[in-house]
């Protein structure tokens, strides 16, 4: 398994946190997708043997929770609130806009590798709808204008990147 | 042996009848006794408790107490302990009786409760009875129309999840018929400890699945069959085959090795079409392997024998019977019995080699114990030669000591009872030195170059009982009739050990009537007769034979009588 060494001393820190090893398979699958962006099948088999499970008790939590992702997503994952509030106050505009920006669509990574857009449901903060969460940061009242000039920003930073 | 200390009893009311049962039992089995069904799908006997199916719900009450001086609440009108009804259904599978412990399982809450449970059930399950090969015995069919509301609410879509998936080599699912019950997964995980199976995208498309890249195939997959309460889980080999109520049942035990686990064959109109584990919960609890399961293919194949056959043509049985009798005359006659036959069939072979004076031998066959339902002696029963007396120290895979014998001249005849002799060691020159005799159900290069041949029956085909591992004697039953030229084994050796003996008295072939004799001349057996051996079996004194080094070791229910004390 390819990890960074780090996540692989915070794996081995966490395990002992827990009576039993298998009550640390929810923090490891964060770490890993934290890692890696996604849950492979050679992750979730490594998991398993980590912590002497049988790959198959993995594979059913990695089903369950819609947080964990089997495949691989762009560099920055953009998360739009589509819960009663922000989608009243203009959630499905900010997302239509956000995909028109990156050429792409929901659940799938822009072409230019950057992005992907996705529907989430309530990030709690409905007082400044519509909300958007691009990576950890959250973004308040994100109208179409607002949308624009935080893709302009995505896209300047990927730039330089370069 | 040490008495099992006697279980501590608690006495339980179910329905207003009270009883006595251990304690730790749980409402389901408790109610068993007192022959009151409490519907269920998740719960087994033999796996652990899970509760997801909910469909025991069941009323529960206890003895009111005073909560300050714990002294009993007793109601006037009865004079009786009141009792506290919890206004809530449980579960009875994961409801332990405890002392006083009141259950209602007719009441028009638990009535309700059990209408709801199977209205769920029922609402993403395909209505597919007519082409499902469960129907008959299947538990949503009979507790829909037992428990069920008898009519549908529900006008939605039903989900859509796989069909036909091939779980294994052995094992189809079928998704939509699933009710989620997690049998199937917790026998792998906690029996077969093959932990493949599980619930994935859990919520309304839960989904029954193996790993991606893994297979159930472990030796045991079909067991997930039995224990599937739909038709979710079905057989390759059974599939679509014939419908279960069409069938005979018929009380047999698996002959695959000395674990003796006993198996019912369901068979119609003299054709078999499969083999299922019988709950014996001392033997194999209500388990089987997958290998057991194809054995009854061996009734049905080109290579039967169906004619007698005396030096290369067809004949017939007292013809042949007559021929045998002059070889017998010329002496220098061996026996080789089989841990496959039966007891009774052993019992004659000893009878003949004690009216010839002959030596009688017996081959051993030794593969790899799982650990399981698999022991490492492959013969289903040896242990009867040894109680019949047909041996006494136990076989080796080569018959070492009759070839020697062979080639010095001392043997002219060898009777085998169906052991290919070949297999066992002999060359084809020592087999050409001497004049074979052979019973037995198939053709191999001993038949072939048998000089006197009887057809015999399969243990399918025949009544008899054989002796386990544990010295438990089990008996088996004829579930088909034999295979058409084939004759009872157990008829052919009468007529040879008469043949033998000096006064030529006819001795007993029927199974009843042999087993007067065997059980007066056998003392192990004592007063056992065939007709009132329980079908569980009986447990043999074994202390007589309690030193040999078997070549078992532990199993499902069976320990070794002594850790091996340096054998190597």
């Amino acid at each position: 398994m390819n990890l960074k060494p780090e996540t692989f001393s915070r794996i081995d820190e966490v395990i002992p946190h827990y009576p039993v090893k298998r009550s640390a398979a929810l923090p490891l699958l964060h770490l890993v997708q934290e890692d890696q962006g996604y849950i492979s099948q050679e992750a979730i088999e490594w998991i398993a043997a980590k912590l002497e499970l049988q790959p198959i008790n993995i594979y059913e939590l990695v089903t369950f929770y819609p947080m964990f992702r089997q495949k691989p997503i762009g560099r920055r994952h953009i998360k739009v609130c589509r819960t009663l509030s922000c989608a009243l106050m203009g959630g499905y505009k900010a997302c239509g806009e956000f995909e028109k920006q990156f050429n792409t669509h929901r659940g799938e990574i822009s072409p230019d590798g950057e992005v992907t857009i996705e529907f989430v449901e309530c990030l709690a903060s409905c007082g400044t709808a519509p909300v958007v969460m691009i990576d950890d940061d959250l973004h308040e009242k994100v109208d179409c204008a607002k949308a624009r000039e935080l893709s302009a920003r995505i896209k300047t930073e990927a730039a330089t990147r370069q | 042996m040490i008495a099992p200390p006697k279980p501590e009893l608690v006495t339980v009311n179910i329905d207003g009848r009270e009883i006595a049962v251990p304690k730790g039992t749980n409402i389901i089995e408790a109610a068993r006794m007192v022959s009151v069904d409490v519907p269920h799908y998740c719960y087994h006997p033999k796996l652990t408790v899970v509760g997801n199916c909910r469909m025991c719900l069941v009323e529960m009450g206890l003895p009111a107490v005073d909560p300050a001086t714990k002294a009993p609440i007793m109601d006037p009108a009865t004079g009786k302990q009141k009792i506290n009804w919890m206004p809530r259904p449980t579960i009875g599978c994961a409801t332990n009786a405890s002392p006083g412990l009141h259950i209602r399982t007719t009441s028009p809450m638990v009535k309700e409760c059990r209408e709801g449970v199977m209205e769920f059930l029922l609402i993403n399950h395909p209505l597919d009875c007519p082409i499902c090969d469960q129907a008959g015995e299947c538990k949503l069919q009979e507790q829909a129309t037992g428990y069920g509301r008898g009519y549908s609410r529900f006008i939605e879509q039903k989900n859509v999840k796989p069909k036909r998936t091939l779980l294994g080599p052995r094992v189809v699912l079928d998704d939509e018929r699933c009710v989620l019950c997690s049998r199937c997964i917790r026998f792998c995980k906690e029996v077969a400890k093959d932990d493949v199976l599980g619930f994935i995208d859990r919520g309304s498309y839960s989904t029954l699945t193996a790993y991606p890249g893994k297979k159930l195939e472990n030796n045991y997959s079909l067991n997930t069959v039995d224990i599937c309460p739909v038709g979710a889980l079905t057989s390759t080999d059974f599939r679509f085959k014939m419908r279960v109520w069409f069938l005979k049942q018929t009380n047999s035990i698996d002959t695959e090795s000395s674990v003796g686990a006993n198996t019912v064959v369901w068979s119609r109109e003299g054709v078999i079409y499969r083999l299922t584990p019988r709950r014996n919960d001392a033997v194999n609890d209500t388990w089987m392997a997958d290998s057991g399961r194809l054995l009854y293919k061996q009734v049905r194949t080109d290579d039967r024998l169906a004619t007698v056959q005396v030096n290369g043509a067809e004949s017939g049985r007292d013809i042949a019977v007559n021929a045998a009798s002059e070889r017998f005359k010329q002496g220098g006659v061996a026996i080789v019995g089989s841990g496959r036959s039966s007891v009774e069939e052993q019992f004659l072979a000893k009878k003949l080699a004690a009216a010839l004076k002959a030596p009688a031998y017996l081959v051993s066959r030794v593969g790899k114990g799982d650990n399981l339902l698999i022991s490492a002696d492959r013969n289903p029963n040896v242990r009867g030669a040894l109680v019949t007396g047909l041996i006494q120290t136990l076989p080796s895979a080569h018959l070492t000591e009759l070839a020697a014998s062979i080639d010095a001249g001392r043997i002219k005849t060898v009777v085998s009872l169906g052991e290919d002799l070949t297999a066992a060691g002999l060359s084809a020159a020592q087999l050409a030195k001497v004049s074979v005799i052979y019973l037995g159900t198939h053709a191999n290069p001993t038949s072939a170059a048998a000089k006197i041949v009887f057809p015999g029956l399969t243990v399918f085909e025949k009544n008899g009982t054989f002796v386990n591992q544990q010295f438990r004697l089990q008996k088996f039953h004829k579930a088909v009739p034999g295979f058409t030229g084939a004759i009872d084994d157990l008829t052919v050796l009468a007529k040879l050990v008469a043949a033998a003996s000096s006064s030529g008295t006819a001795v007993a072939s029927e199974i009843n009537a042999l087993w007067t004799s065997l059980a007066a001349e056998i003392p192990a057996l004592g007063t056992v007769l065939f007709k009132n051996l329980p079908e569980t079996g009986l447990l043999l004194d074994s202390t007589p034979w309690a030193g040999l080094p078997y070549a078992e070791s532990a199993t499902l229910h069976y320990q070794l009588a002594q850790p091996a004390l340096a054998t190597a």
